[in-house]
């Protein structure tokens, strides 16, 4: 159910983004990015996503999840370590408290892929310039997509 | 002509939550009330704890309980004899309180008593020990619970309630002569992932270093925390 939570508040997010679209669009791809340390398992949220998003906007889109790994930077030794979740997470080398998360705690909607008709009349570069565009706090960037 | 595009967006996915929250944390210092949000797994002792503080700290201090029971006011009633505003949250199937739950709790504290009459509001999240630290609700402080039934190896397995504790009770301590459970070695995984927190052994049913607690609290409200009372790193 945690994962159902989570779902609902990244649909949110991503309807804001959708709506706040000048050009009506087909999104692809969800982007996200997932800490180690941190209460989702992706596995879940990719069902949960798969389930919710069915008859909405966003149905058909994929969850592409990145998983990014537990590193901690140990002020003592001044170097990163990646403690192991569930047995140590002192440094291995000096026993220091893990302090200072620097990976592992991302919650994120990395980016949004998405197909436009006719998308050759309105470049990206117009959008751009657009007041919608750069008054739309979500759409930080539009870049064509490298594939 | 079809063409792909890619919009970057590097959205937290809590955003909405994490600025009720703030919305919510500002509410409370408008009155001057300090907020603790109370975590552990089912059973720990949340209640219990809160029947102790309400009974030993009332009416010296003013105090209000946000109560996030699953599906009953069970909770609840227990802790209304005590004489304070208890807002039960019924929470439906959710696994932790988030901070428009809450929001409506502090609204409706505010339409039924005044609220800058309180000095503090104690939180009693749903019994869960992985969610509700992923979830801020306008706390100042994080307590977790653990009790000593549940094993010295909880924060290794569970570690993220732990690691955001202000303030961590280990709770039921009048069982310790029945269990093997080694506190040190509880204390040692702790301090793996949290160096700060105040670690305060206590008992609910004996009394046992509740004094401990209460001094916590009583300094907590002064914001300065009197970490001698606790176990040191
Ligand atoms: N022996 C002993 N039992 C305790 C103590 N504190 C709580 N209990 C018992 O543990 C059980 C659960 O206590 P609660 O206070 O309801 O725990 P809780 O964390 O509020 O539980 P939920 O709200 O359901 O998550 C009850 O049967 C309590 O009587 C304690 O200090 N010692
Ligand atoms: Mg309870
Ligand atoms: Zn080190």
């Amino acid at each position: 159910m945690h994962e159902t939570d989570m779902t609902k508040a990244l649909i949110l997010t991503v309807r804001e983004w959708y709506e706040s679209q000048p050009q009506p669009l087909q999104i692809d791809t969800v982007h996200l990015v997932v800490g180690k340390f941190t209460c989702v398992e992706p596995a879940s949220l990719e069902f949960a996503f798969a389930a919710q998003t069915q008859q909405t906007f966003l149905q058909g889109a994929t969850l592409a999840i990145r998983e990014t790994p537990l590193i901690a930077y140990c002020h003592t030794c001044r170097a990163n370590y990646r403690p192991e979740i569930g047995l140590r997470y002192a440094c291995p080398t000096c026993n220091s408290p893990m302090d200072d998360i620097r990976s592992g705690r991302e919650l994120k909607i990395e980016r949004i892929e998405y197909s436009q008709q006719d998308a050759a009349r309105d470049a990206p570069d117009a959008l751009h310039d657009s007041p919608q565009a750069t008054q739309n706090k979500t759409a930080l960037t539009l870049v064509p997509s490298q594939s | 002509m079809h063409q792909t595009f890619d919009a970057a967006l590097g959205i937290n996915l809590l955003h909405v939550n994490q600025d009720g929250a703030d919305q919510n944390r500002t509410q409370f210092d408008q009155w001057g009330i300090r907020c603790l949000n109370l975590m552990s797994s089912p059973g720990a002792g949340k209640t219990a704890l809160l029947e102790q503080t309400l009974a030993a700290l009332t009416p010296e201090i003013k105090i209000a309980v946000i109560e996030g029971d699953m599906t009953t006011e069970l909770d609840a009633d227990r802790l209304r004899r005590y004489g304070v505003p208890v807002i039960a949250i019924n929470t439906g199937r959710s696994c932790h309180l988030d901070s428009k739950m809450v929001a409506g709790g502090i609204h409706r504290l505010a339409h039924e008593h005044n609220p800058a009459e309180f000095d503090l509001v104690l939180v009693e999240n749903v019994g869960n020990l992985v969610c509700p630290a992923e979830f801020e609700v306008g706390e100042h402080a994080k307590v977790a619970l653990l009790s000593i039934t549940e094993g010295e190896d909880k924060p290794l397995k569970y570690p993220l309630m732990f690691q955001e504790a202000d303030c961590l009770l280990i709770t039921k301590m009048d069982l310790a002569p029945h269990l093997d459970f080694d506190l040190e070695q509880l204390v040692a995984n702790v301090r793996q992932m949290n160096p700060r927190a105040d670690i305060l052994p206590v008992s609910a049913k004996t009394g046992a270093g509740l004094e401990h607690w209460f001094g916590w609290v009583r300094s907590h409200l002064h914001q300065s925390v009197n970490s001698a009372l606790a176990i040191a790193p």
